[in-house]
């Protein structure tokens, strides 16, 4: 069977020079937060990689503590930012969890119907994802959720459940394809969009798809939306499951030329990293490397395209200041795209730019909130010790709104907030911050 | 007795959670930051205070069994490569700063403290821990002192051997020893301090140091001058120095260096320039505008197209960091990085660039180099790849004529990274057989069964 796995071992197909970029200088290990909880090697990027070089070179198989470990990692790519060496993390990252599937060292039934359930079935069917977001919705607003609380039922739940239950996103009345039409038009529009509308970020943040649109109208695009889009596939490519990627992947293609815009806009730092790759995930397909390389030139983050295209920033509202508006913002960056994309300065260039708004720096900005993706399922503990740590510096700040760009982040820092004692401070996205304050300028008082 | 025996006494004195064993977990601590060198421990352990240190030495002398201390595993000649079935002692969970003194200026920390920390908070009472080696963001105190590690600052401010006022230390045989004080002035008894000091982990173990601080210089400027020619830039080095003047840090980058810094960092390195000097001035605010302008003048009048100056602390701390991830960043180019240490007096410094290009095409080899010209300190770097094997004899070769070059010159084989595995077959050559007695000799009396990272330094 050893020989069995080792020649389907993926590792050992990678271009070896990926494995050999690292020089192991360690300069990855005080930015990586598994290191930092556990002080060991093989808990950081450097260990890592030396477990998969080790694996490519076959003096390590494909073990269950690889397989762990390979699952201990958040992925959330601050090794890549430190790393001079310019070590291609995310390509090793993902091949070693595929390895891992495909070796099935860390399968068992429970798990891998869990896996199926939500990366075969879930996310890879628009329409019954936001069937069950539906179903959540009505069990939600229909105030069973709080009658079943009240009654001590959720405390029937497994003990993993019970703690995410409270984390559970609230859905919205409206989704996404029911506040955006499907192509909408500014007075004189100068540019041609196409906004993607994400699949968490459709159920529990359709507002934000929705000023997405209105931000990128007050800038003169032209926005198409599609009512009805294919899941990215970046929870399957960071989960090891990347032949789904590449199949949604190649659907996301067949329903949006590239060459029809200017841009294609992402809004959620975890997507926008993983849909920006789409070249190099499909670079070796018989048919769409042409398209995907076209893709990946046109796709941007929005705090990105809002830069480039110089926004307009807003005017002061009239009867300013804005009674009750927040005047202190700070910033989390999103892994995935502070990390993942190197968006870093243009979400803040945007949180400047609000009229009487002052953003307050907080420690340890690019660390990771410990939302990963689904982290916090797979690994409470380190989960939770990162949201500690993360509301400890966010608080710090005592600023009144917490502003991030991606649905995981802004779902661990809303109930860390709530659950450290601080349900009053707002968590938004910061193009719903700009939206607003586009809104003010014409209100009057 | 046998290496299982001696894990479960480890496991049974220290707690299992203090001793990996498998596979998994020990793979990864089989290199430091040195490249090509790698072999496998028999097991690491993590102690807690110098008590366990002693605890495992003793074991390990019961067993005679290879001792390979660690800190985050940074260094570059080797030195804290394991041997086999050793057992590697991992300082970095000792990482406590004890006291900051802020009547004495000093500061007491664990061995396994991070350099940056201890910077940070000298920083923070006003007080200044001035060597910063390359690695400083993760390397630790201990491995500092183990290596007599330099930095940036080394020209005006020395290495770390300056600022090391007191140790603890835990010798072969168990006993744990305390060498120094916090006074200034101590001459009581042999420096043996001193002998710890860059042993790299073959004398003892070093537990705790008690380090030396300085007032926190009130003003700093960088510089960033531009050349169109090497040998322009290292004679500004010379002409600086000889105009009297002590920058705190005087960093040479050659144009593939620079690129490569470029590419990571972004702070906006001329890409074209064949070379840049990169120089600080720091202490009073009149001292230093006065330094700065004068510098300014000798890089104009020996040859620099362009002098630009920080406007912002921000800026030349950026600048600063940037120069740190050199050599990490010079992996870019190719699969294999090989850094060299070699050191002149400074008077040789534009004959010794030339050597070495001379013997980079001589042997066919991309030699990227970089350092501290300040120093003398250079760091040529061979780009090649381990898998080559025809290139990597070549790139053998080549060090040993890099190496010819700078004895030649009155010079050193290792500046600042220690001997370790990468240059023990030349440090002979430059001892001379008296003085590389005495170094056998002193370890001899200390570690008589040789234990203590056996292999390094010499045979």
């Amino acid at each position: 069977m050893s020989s069995a796995v080792k020649t389907q071992n993926l590792l050992k197909g990678l271009d070896y020079s990926v494995l050999q970029q690292c020089m192991h200088c360690g300069m990855c290990l005080p930015t990586c937060p598994t290191y930092v909880e556990t002080k060991e090697e093989r808990n950081s990027p450097r260990g890592r990689i030396a477990l998969m070089r080790a694996i490519a070179d076959e003096e390590l198989e494909i073990t269950k503590a690889f397989g762990e470990e390979m699952y201990y990692c958040l992925g959330c790519l601050a090794c890549t930012s430190a790393c001079p060496a310019g070590v291609n993390y995310s390509e090793l990252f993902e091949t070693a969890r595929a390895d891992v599937e495909k070796s099935a060292v860390l399968a068992s039934p429970k798990r891998d119907f869990i896996r199926w359930s939500v990366l075969r079935i879930l996310f890879t069917r628009p329409r019954l994802l936001r069937l069950v977001g539906r179903t959540l919705w009505l069990w939600q607003a229909s105030g069973l959720q709080s009658l079943a609380r009240r009654a001590g039922l959720t405390k029937l739940l497994p003990k993993n459940l019970r703690r995410l239950e409270p984390q559970a996103p609230t859905i919205r009345a409206k989704f996404s394809h029911q506040l955006i039409r499907p192509i909408e038009k500014p007075a004189a529009p100068k540019r041609r969009v196409l906004v993607l509308t994400g699949c968490v970020q459709d159920l529990a943040f359709s507002d934000v798809n929705r000023a997405t649109v209105d931000v990128l109208l007050a800038n003169g695009c032209e926005v198409h939306t599609p009512p009805v889009q294919p899941c990215c596939g970046s929870l399957h490519a960071h989960n090891g499951d990347t032949d789904t990627a590449r199949v949604l992947a190649r659907r996301q293609l067949d329903l949006i030329n590239p060459d029809d815009f200017d841009a294609i806009i992402s809004n959620a730092g975890g997507c926008g990293s993983h849909l920006r790759a789409y070249d190099h995930l499909l670079h070796d397909d018989p048919v769409y490397t042409q398209r995907a390389a076209a893709w990946s030139k046109k796709l941007k983050d929005i705090h990105e395209y809002l830069v480039e295209i110089n926004f307009r920033k807003p005017a002061a509202p009239l009867g300013s200041p804005l009674a009750g508006a927040p005047s202190t913002v700070t910033y989390h960056e999103s892994c995935h795209l502070c990390h993942g994309q190197k968006v870093s300065s243009q979400p803040r260039a945007i949180l400047k730019s609000l009229p009487g708004v002052e953003l307050r720096e907080c420690a340890e900005a690019q660390w990771c909130c410990g939302s990963a993706g689904i982290y916090n399922i797979t690994q409470p503990d380190t989960s939770a010790w990162l949201q500690d740590r993360k509301i400890g510096h966010l608080a710090a700040t005592d600023a009144q709104v917490v502003a991030t760009a991606n649905p995981g982040c802004h779902l661990q820092i809303q109930s860390g907030l709530a659950a450290h004692g601080h349900p009053a401070t707002e968590v938004a996205h910061p193009v719903v911050l700009l939206a607003r304050a586009y809104a003010a300028e014409s209100d009057h008082f | 007795m046998s290496e299982i025996q001696l894990m479960d006494e480890l496991k049974a004195r220290l707690g299992a959670d203090r001793v990996l064993t498998a596979r998994e977990d020990i793979l990864p601590y089989g290199f430091d930051g040195t490249a090509t060198l790698k072999q496998l421990p028999a097991c690491v352990v993590f102690p807690r205070d110098a008590a366990d240190v002693s605890t495992v030495l003793k074991l390990a002398r019961e067993h005679r069994a290879p001792v390979v201390t660690r800190g985050s595993g940074t260094g570059l000649s080797g030195g804290s490569v394991p041997l086999p079935g050793a057992v590697v002692l991992c300082l970095v969970k000792m990482d406590r700063i004890l006291e900051v003194d802020t009547a004495n200026l000093t500061l007491r920390a664990e061995a396994g403290a991070i350099t940056q920390k201890i910077y940070d908070a000298a920083d923070a009472v006003g007080l200044f821990y001035p060597p910063d080696p390359g690695s400083m963001k993760i390397s630790t105190i201990g491995g500092n002192v183990a290596e007599n590690s330099g930095g940036l600052r080394g020209l005006k401010y020395g290495v770390t051997r300056d600022y090391v006022m007191g140790l603890e230390v835990v010798l072969a045989d168990g006993s744990i020893c305390w060498l120094g004080s916090k006074c200034v002035k101590d001459v009581a008894g042999y420096n043996l301090r001193d002998l710890f000091i860059g042993s790299e982990g073959t004398l003892g173990v070093v537990t705790q140091v008690l380090l030396k601080l300085l007032p926190k210089p009130a003003a700093r400027q960088t510089l960033l001058a531009t050349y169109t020619a090497m040998d322009a830039a290292a004679e500004t080095v010379s002409a600086i120095i000889a105009a009297k003047i002590i920058p705190c840090t005087l960093e040479f980058l050659d144009q593939k260096t620079l690129r490569c810094v470029e590419d990571f960092a972004k702070v906006g390195l001329p890409r074209d320039a064949a070379a840049i000097l990169l120089v600080e001035t720091d202490g009073h605010p009149a001292a230093v505008a006065d330094e700065a302008a004068k510098i300014e003048e000798l890089c104009r009048a020996h040859g620099a197209s362009s002098v630009r100056r920080a406007a912002t602390a921000a800026e030349a701390a950026q600048l600063a960091t940037a120069r740190r991830s050199a050599f990490s960043a010079l992996a870019r180019l190719r699969p294999t990085t090989i850094l060299e240490d070699v050191t002149v007096p400074r008077s040789e410094l534009a004959s010794m660039i030339r050597a070495v290009e001379v013997i980079a095409k001589k042997h066919d080899l991309n030699i990227a180099t970089f350092g501290h010209f300040g120093d003398g300190n250079l760091h040529p770097t061979i780009l090649t790849d381990e898998r080559n094997t025809a290139e990597m004899h070549r790139v053998e070769l080549a060090f040993t004529e890099i190496v010819d070059e700078t004895l030649k010159r009155g010079g050193t084989i290792t500046g600042e990274h220690g001997v370790g595995l990468a240059k023990k077959p030349f440090l002979k050559r430059q001892l001379g057989d008296a003085s590389y007695d005495l170094l056998r000799l002193v370890k001899k009396s200390l570690d008589p069964e040789g234990l203590l990272n056996p292999g390094k330094i010499f045979d």
